[in-house]
């Protein structure tokens, strides 16, 4: 009834090559954002920002990155969790070693020193695909895992392995409360996820796309593997690595090399799938379900279980929530595999003809 | 130099139980076309189920009769499909079409009074290894109806994440249901020591009895599948779906069926690798984590064959332990100082992306032919 396109016409090629072609979207998106930045921190209790949405955000931020790899390019990576770790570890080798650097730019170093090792776990996609790409993969977390751990260098030779983030300056602004984290880790996650629709919409996502729906025809029409590949590795990368900077000062001050480990990986993975391969608003909605879904569980299960009379201890909950998490996940699988971004789009498709089905 | 060969021996027998892991893997993937994430799950599952219902520390009498219930359905359920074959069609009204119901109930409820009747304590093997596998053939059941079915046709990403979601439930079911500790599991395989080459080298090489009867168990174990795949009907049409899904499907063969086996059959390889695992290290969480050090086994010998799972093992298992061993010294002698150990940990996967590179099938798997 009132998500109608009629009368909205398009004059000119960029009006129709718009992100948002439809008047209602631009209003809704521009809403949701603006609730985003003015509504929520005043309303929002302190342990709902820093628990819930900052850290939502910056997975949803690792999301589209690995999504770029994985949803647009066609190359599936079971490593993101260490390149998370490269940005963490990289920004934060920056920010002691070179202390004049400015937060973001030191952020942003950590997703540049990710992209080039990125470049380098890219090149072995130029021979293999598939299942043997993605453990091959695998290489670079476990490889990651034991390098932060093991060459004292890279912590600054703390003795526990643990290391502490900078304090937060953003030229001249100290992010120290919960609310200034969220509103800084919204801002960045912002720009870079309109960075990453307008890329994947670009030359280069085109290229991705063709690269990812058949490679070998892509090659003979002229695109060339290497560099599509290749880049998509390195944009990739970068966004997961801007992530994992973003993770450990933002969100957990101080961390060691278990923050980064092979879960991560998955549960990065299972945002993207679950959220939507191929789709940059699906990262935002798989980030949420995977980061929120297990919280809901530890705190919904104990109670459930005292309805029917039985008292669990912590244990049979945490397994009783990968029970219901696995099942959940295989669940979401067959209902649609294309994820919550497909439901999302059929969901708009039968509002623009509501009322009527025809 | 006997120290070499004592490491090389160790790893090469390590090696054999991580073929055991990878088996699993092959199988189901030859058969279906799913890489099975949840392979290390299934192995601590069956572990769980034999450790518990040989000597029992966490379940309780009602776990017995469960498990005995469930165990004798499975059994008299196999036994109908066998004799009147899988082909058995009645006619609506006709009563037979409730048969499986019937034996299934019967069988179960046979099952479980034997089980209350023999009580709360521990089976002995004889009964205790069956139960499990009929465990595991649950399992393969349910997860072919109600996980493999469903998605039949999707992309193998979309199937990769659903056993990774099965992996979930498994680690958690099983956990529940069998308990959380660390469960010695002590069949009698001896965990003595013993020296090799006496004659030979001073002292002689030092190994363990039980690495040997593992590698024995995982021999008899591969040779079984051999002929079992070369010899049997079904073999024949595991073969044959291996090769092609749809021509299987056209000439008469029940896919589903074929996966059900398929499954069955990796549940079985489990609770092998189970056994033997679970007889070093006690039956613990960790087991699921054989299922990471299976990967570079496959990727090295190719997803698609039975001698690369053994021959990857044996690679990967040697290689990474002579790596730990000499990893510091060599890089002392290049680079002046000493790196620090743990190589065990990546090792095995830059072996196997640095293969890739040359040979990205791995090593006996089928030449990768593409056609636009």
């Amino acid at each position: 009834m009132f998500y109608r396109e009629a009368g909205q016409f398009k004059t000119s090629y960029g009006r129709d090559m718009a992100v948002f072609p439809i008047a209602q979207d631009r209003i809704a998106i521009g809403l949701i954002v603006a609730i985003a930045f003015l509504a929520v921190p005043f309303m929002a209790t302190e342990y709902f920002l820093s628990s819930i949405m900052v850290p939502t955000l910056i997975l949803a931020l690792a999301a589209i990155g690995l999504n770029i790899l994985v949803g647009y390019c066609g190359q599936v990576s079971l490593g993101s969790g260490a390149f998370m770790a490269i940005g963490a570890y990289a920004a934060y080798n920056f920010a002691i070693r070179v202390p004049e650097l400015p937060l973001l730019v030191t952020i942003l170093l950590g997703g540049v020193v990710s992209a080039m090792v990125g470049i380098a776990f890219g090149i072995p996609s130029l021979r293999i695909k598939g299942f043997y790409l993605a453990v091959a993969t695998l290489a670079a977390q476990f490889f990651f895992d034991w390098l932060f751990l093991r060459v004292g260098w890279f912590t600054n030779y703390t003795p526990s392995g643990s290391v502490n983030a900078p304090q937060l300056n953003v030229f001249g602004w100290i992010v120290n409360t919960p609310t200034e984290k969220y509103l800084f880790v919204l801002g960045v996650v912002c720009v870079l996820a309109v960075l990453a629709k307008n890329l994947v919409r670009g030359h280069v996502g085109r290229q991705w796309m063709a690269i990812r729906d058949m490679d070998i025809a892509a090659e003979i029409i002229g695109i060339r593997p290497m560099y599509a590949k290749l880049t998509a590795f390195a944009v990739s990368s970068f966004f997961v690595g801007v992530a994992g900077s973003l993770w450990a000062f933002v969100h957990l001050g101080s961390w060691e090399p278990l923050a980064f480990n092979i879960d991560r990986s998955f549960q990065l993975l299972f945002a993207v799938i679950i959220g939507g391969l191929g789709s940059i608003a699906g990262c935002f909605m798989g980030a949420a379900f995977m980061w929120i879904l297990p919280i809901f569980l530890d705190i919904a299960l104990p109670p459930l279980g005292e309805l029917v009379g039985w008292k669990m201890d912590k244990a049979t909950v945490s397994h009783f929530g990968f029970m219901i998490f696995g099942a959940l996940i295989v669940f979401f699988l067959i209902v649609e595999p294309h994820g919550l971004a497909r439901l999302w789009s059929i969901m708009k498709e039968k509002l623009r003809l509501w009322p009527f089905p025809y | 130099m006997a120290f070499f060969l004592e490491v090389l021996i160790g790893g090469l027998l390590t090696g054999v139980l991580y073929s055991l892991v990878a088996l699993g893997f092959v199988l189901i993937f030859k058969a279906s076309g799913v890489f099975n994430f949840a392979q290390g799950a299934m192995v601590l599952m069956a572990g769980l189920a034999l450790v518990q219902l040989f000597e029992p520390t966490y379940i309780g009498l009602w776990h017995f009769v469960g498990v005995g219930a469930l165990s004798a359905a499975v059994v008299g359920l196999l036994v109908l499909r066998t004799v009147r074959g899988g082909t058995f069609a009645a006619a609506k009204g006709d009563w037979r079409i409730h048969l499986p119901k019937i034996v299934a109930v019967g069988a179960g409820l046979l099952g479980g009074v034997l089980a209350l009747a023999g009580g709360a304590k521990g089976w002995p093997l004889w009964l205790a290894i069956p139960a499990a596998i009929a465990v595991m053939v649950a399992v393969a059941w349910v997860v072919e109806r109600w996980v493999l079915r469903p998605l039949v046709n999707q992309e193998g990403i979309i199937l990769f994440m659903a056993t990774l979601g099965v992996t979930f439930f498994i680690d958690g079911f099983s956990q529940t249901l069998f308990g959380s500790n660390v469960y010695p599991l002590n069949i009698g395989l001896s965990k003595d020591p013993m020296f090799l080459l006496e004659g030979v080298f001073e002292g002689g090489i030092l190994v363990n009895k039980l690495d040997i009867s593992g590698g024995v168990i995982a021999g008899v174990l591969v040779a079984g599948l051999a002929v079992f795949f070369q010899k049997t009907r079904i073999g024949r049409a595991l073969r044959a779906v291996a090769d092609d899904h749809a021509a299987a499907q056209s000439v008469g063969i029940p896919l589903n069926w074929i996966w059900f086996i398929v499954w069955s059959v990796a549940g079985v390889v489990a609770l092998v690798a189970a056994i033997v695992w679970g007889s070093k290290l006690g039956i613990q969480f960790s087991l699921t984590f054989l299922a990471l050090k299976a990967l570079p086994v496959l990727i090295l010998g190719g997803f698609t064959s039975v001698p690369g799972a053994i021959v990857g093992g044996l690679l990967i298992g040697a290689g990474e332990k002579v790596a730990e061993v000499y990893f510091p010294v060599v890089t002392k002698f290049l680079t002046g100082t000493a790196m620090p150990g743990g190589v065990e940990y990546w090792f095995a996967y830059v072996l196997a992306l640095l293969f890739l590179l040359f040979r990205p099938q791995g090593l006996f798997g089928e030449r990768i032919i593409e056609r636009v």
